[in-house]
C-alpha cells in the first residue's frame, strides 16, 4: 500500500496543477462579475500554442508556458469583446469560445501530431526532499507544480490584502457603485478576463509540454469545465479551490493505480470518475442555497451598460 | 470600451436580420482565413459552400446531416426559451444511440417488423433519461444544468467506450471498438436509390410540425416562455418552475436520443466511437440561429449541415483539416451573439 501511496500523492499534485491554474484564472474573472465558460477552449488554444512554440524553439516548457499564456489571453479577448464591449450573453459567448477553441487547436495541431517533447525533470529541493513520505510527494516535482503554488499564494494575497482585490470585488458586487465613484468597470473586467485566459493558457500548455508532452486533439478532455465547476465548489474562495483541485487530481490519478491497488473495475468507469465526482460536488455545494448566495459575486453573468 | 447603449424599444428588424448579418460576417472572416492560409478565397468559398450543392448526392448528404441537427435543435429551443441551458445534448444523443443500438443487438436475427419501432422508443427513453438526471439535480438540489449536462456528456462518452470495448464488441471486428453491423431490419429503410437518405427523416419532419404547433398553440409553451422572460411574473401567475425544468430537459433529451437512433440505425449502421461529429453541440448554434422558431431552425439546420459538408470537402479538395468546421461554428455563434446585442441596444453616440 505504502509503495503506491507516494506515486499516487505525487501524481495528484501534478494532475491538480492545470486545474489550479485554470481554476484560479476563472475565479478572478468571476470575482469581477464575468462568467467565462470558454475555459476549455482557452486551455486547448494555450495547449497547442505552447506545444508549437516549445517544439519550434526547442526550449520546451520554458517557452511553451509563456506562449500558452499569451495565446489564452488573446482568445479571452475575443470573448471579452463580445461579452463585455457588446454586452452579449456571457454563457453563450463562453460556449462559442469553447467550440472555436476546439476547432482552432485541432486545425493548427494537425501539423504537430507526430511530434513529442522531452518534458520536464523533477527538481529535488535539497534536504526537504529527503523527508520520508512528504519529501518525494511535495519536494520532488517539476518547477511548474511549484509555480502553481506561487500563483495560488499571489492570487490569494491580491484578493484579500490589496487595493486591486478590493476593486475586483467592488466591480463584481456592484458595478453601478464602482462606476459612479469613477472606476473603469469594463477596463477592470477586461483585465480579469485576460488574466483568466492567460491562466487557462498556462494550464493547457502544462498539459501539452509537461504532463503528457504530446499534442493530442481535445487533450484537455473536459478539464476546463471541471475548473469552472471547481470555482462554484470553492464558493469563489482560492483556498477551497486549491483543496478541490487536489481532490480532483487524486480522483484523476486513481485510474492509473487502480490495478496495482487491486481495484478490478473497467478502465472506462474509472476514467469517467472525475466527471461523476464533479456532478457530486456540484450537488453537495448547490443544495446549500444560502452558502452559495452569500459568496456569489452579486453581478455574476449580468452585462453592465452604464 | 462600451460600444452600445440601450434602445428605447427592441428592434424587430434586428431580431430577424441578425442571423443574416452573422452569416455574412462569418463568410467574410472565413475568406480572410483562407486568404491568410494562402488559398484563393473565391476558390475556397466555392469548394466549401457551393460545390457540395452541385450534385444530387451532395443534396442528399445535406439532408442526412441536417436532420439530426434540426431534430435536436427543436428540443433545445424549448428549453432555451425558458432559459434552461441544456448544453449536453451530445451526451443524450449518445445514450439514445446506446439504448436504440442495444435493442438492435438484443434482437439480432429477428425478422420482426417491430425492431425499428422498438429501437426508436428505446432511444427516446434513453435520451430522456439522460436529460432527466440534470432535471432532478436542478429541481432537487439546485445544481446548475449547464455544468451537469456537460459532465454527463463525458460520462456518456466513457459509457459508450465501455460498451463497444466490452460487452457489445463485435467478436469478429478485429478488436476495433465497435459493435456488430446492424442487420437490415434494424436499419431505417432507404428512401432514395443511390443515397443514404432514409425513413428517419420522417421523425424530423414530424418533430418540426409538432414543435411548430406546440409553440403556436399550446398554453404550456406560453408558460415556458413567460418563465424564461419574466420569472417573477411567472411565479405570480402560479406557473411551476420545476415543471419547466423537467419538461425542457426531458424533451430536449428525448429529441437528442431520437437523433442518436437515427445515426446508428442510419448512416453509421452500428455502435462505434464516431456516431456523432458533435451534432449535439452544433444544434445549440442551430437553435439560436433559427431564432428558437420551428421553421427558422429548419433553415439554420440546413446551413449548419452545409458547414459540415464544406469541412469535409475542404479536407478532400484543399487538404485542410476538417476541424475548420469547428472554427466556422464558433465564429458563427460569436457573430450571432454580437449581432443579437443590437436588438436591445444601439451603437453609442458621442455625447
Amino acid at each position: 500500500m505504502i509503495d503506491h501511496l507516494i506515486p499516487i500523492l505525487a501524481g495528484t499534485l501534478a494532475a491538480a496543477t492545470p486545474l489550479i491554474f485554470a481554476g484560479l484564472g476563472e475565479l478572478v474573472a468571476e470575482r469581477s462579475g464575468v462568467i467565462n465558460l470558454g475555459v476549455e477552449g482557452m486551455m486547448l488554444i494555450g495547449a497547442i500554442a505552447g506545444f508549437a512554440f516549445a517544439a519550434e524553439t526547442g526550449y520546451g516548457a520554458v517557452t511553451g508556458l509563456p506562449a500558452g499564456a499569451l495565446a489564452g489571453a488573446a482568445a479571452a479577448m475575443i470573448f471579452a469583446f463580445f461579452a463585455l464591449s457588446l454586452s452579449a450573453n456571457q454563457a453563450a459567448c463562453g460556449l462559442a469560445l469553447t467550440i472555436f477553441g476546439i476547432g482552432l487547436s485541432a486545425f493548427i495541431g494537425q501539423h504537430y501530431v507526430s511530434y513529442s517533447l522531452p518534458g520536464l525533470q523533477p527538481i529535488s529541493i535539497p534536504l526537504l526532499s529527503d523527508i520520508p513520505l512528504l519529501g518525494p510527494v511535495l519536494f520532488r516535482q517539476d518547477w511548474v507544480v511549484y509555480l502553481s503554488l506561487i500563483a495560488f499564494a499571489l492570487v490569494t494575497w491580491t484578493l484579500a490584502k490589496t487595493r486591486l482585490g478590493l476593486l475586483l470585488k467592488a466591480v463584481g458586487e456592484s458595478p453601478e457603485a464602482a462606476h459612479a465613484i469613477g472606476y473603469p468597470v469594463l477596463g477592470i473586467r477586461y483585465g480579469a478576463v485576460a488574466f483568466g485566459g492567460a491562466m487557462a493558457g498556462i494550464a493547457g500548455a502544462y498539459l501539452s509540454t509537461v504532463y503528457t508532452p504530446l499534442w493530442v486533439q481535445n487533450m484537455s478532455a473536459g478539464r476546463g469545465w471541471i475548473a469552472v465547476a471547481l470555482v462554484v465548489f470553492a464558493t469563489w474562495k482560492p483556498t477551497r479551490l486549491l483543496l478541490g483541485a487536489y481532490l480532483f487530481g487524486a480522483v484523476t490519478i486513481l485510474q492509473f493505480h487502480a490495478q496495482g491497488l487491486g481495484i478490478d473495475v473497467p478502465v472506462q468507469f474509472l476514467a469517467a470518475l472525475p466527471y461523476v465526482a464533479t456532478i457530486v460536488v456540484l450537488v453537495v455545494i448547490s443544495r446549500d442555497r444560502k452558502l452559495l448566495q452569500l459568496n456569489l459575486p452579486a453581478s455574476l453573468g449580468k452585462p453592465f451598460l452604464p | 470600451m462600451h460600444l452600445l447603449e440601450p434602445r428605447a424599444q427592441p428592434s424587430q428588424l434586428m431580431r430577424w436580420t441578425a442571423p443574416l448579418i452573422a452569416i455574412g460576417a462569418t463568410l467574410l472572416t472565413g475568406s480572410l482565413l483562407f486568404w491568410a492560409l494562402d488559398k484563393s478565397p473565391l476558390a475556397s468559398f466555392y469548394v466549401f459552400f457551393i460545390e457540395p450543392l452541385t450534385s444530387s448526392y451532395g443534396w442528399s448528404e445535406l439532408l442526412i446531416k441536417a436532420c439530426p441537427l434540426i431534430l435536436i435543435a427543436q428540443g433545445l429551443a424549448i428549453g432555451f426559451k425558458a432559459r434552461i441551458y441544456n448544453i449536453g445534448a451530445e451526451g443524450q444523443l449518445i445514450v439514445g444511440a446506446l439504448f436504440g443500438g442495444g435493442v438492435a443487438i438484443w434482437l439480432e436475427g429477428s425478422d420482426s417488423g417491430w425492431v425499428i419501432p422498438a429501437m426508436v422508443v428505446a432511444g427516446a427513453i434513453g435520451g430522456a433519461l439522460w436529460g432527466a438526471i440534470p432535471a432532478l439535480l436542478k429541481t432537487r438540489f439546485n445544481a446548475e444544468e449547464t455544468l451537469t449536462t456537460l459532465m454527463l456528456t463525458y460520462v456518456a462518452i466513457h459509457l459508450l467506450s465501455y460498451m463497444v470495448n466490452g460487452p457489445w464488441r463485435d467478436p469478429e471486428g478485429m478488436n476495433f471498438p465497435q459493435s456488430i453491423m446492424f442487420s437490415d431490419n434494424a436499419l431505417f429503410g432507404l428512401l432514395i436509390e443511390g443515397s443514404r437518405v432514409n425513413t428517419s427523416i420522417f421523425i424530423t419532419i414530424f418533430a418540426v410540425l409538432a414543435f411548430w404547433l406546440f409553440n403556436a398553440r399550446s398554453f404550456l409553451a406560453y408558460t415556458l416562455e413567460v418563465g424564461g422572460q419574466a420569472p417573477a411574473a411567472s411565479r405570480y401567475a402560479g406557473f411551476s418552475a420545476k415543471r419547466t425544468v423537467w419538461f425542457s430537459l426531458v424533451i430536449s433529451g428525448l429529441t437528442a436520443g431520437l437523433a442518436g437512433v437515427g445515426e446508428v440505425a442510419g448512416p453509421v449502421g452500428q455502435l462505434n466511437l464516431n456516431i456523432s461529429p458533435g451534432y449535439g453541440f452544433a444544434a445549440i448554434i442551430v437553435a439560436y440561429l433559427g431564432r428558437l422558431h420551428a421553421l427558422g431552425i429548419v433553415l439554420a439546420g440546413c446551413l449548419m449541415a452545409l458547414i459540415y459538408l464544406g469541412g469535409e470537402a475542404a479536407q478532400v479538395s484543399l487538404q485542410m483539416p476538417s476541424a475548420i468546421t469547428g472554427i466556422f461554428q464558433g465564429m458563427l455563434l460569436f457573430f450571432l451573439l454580437g449581432a443579437d446585442a443590437f436588438i436591445d441596444n444601439r451603437l453609442r453616440r458621442p455625447a
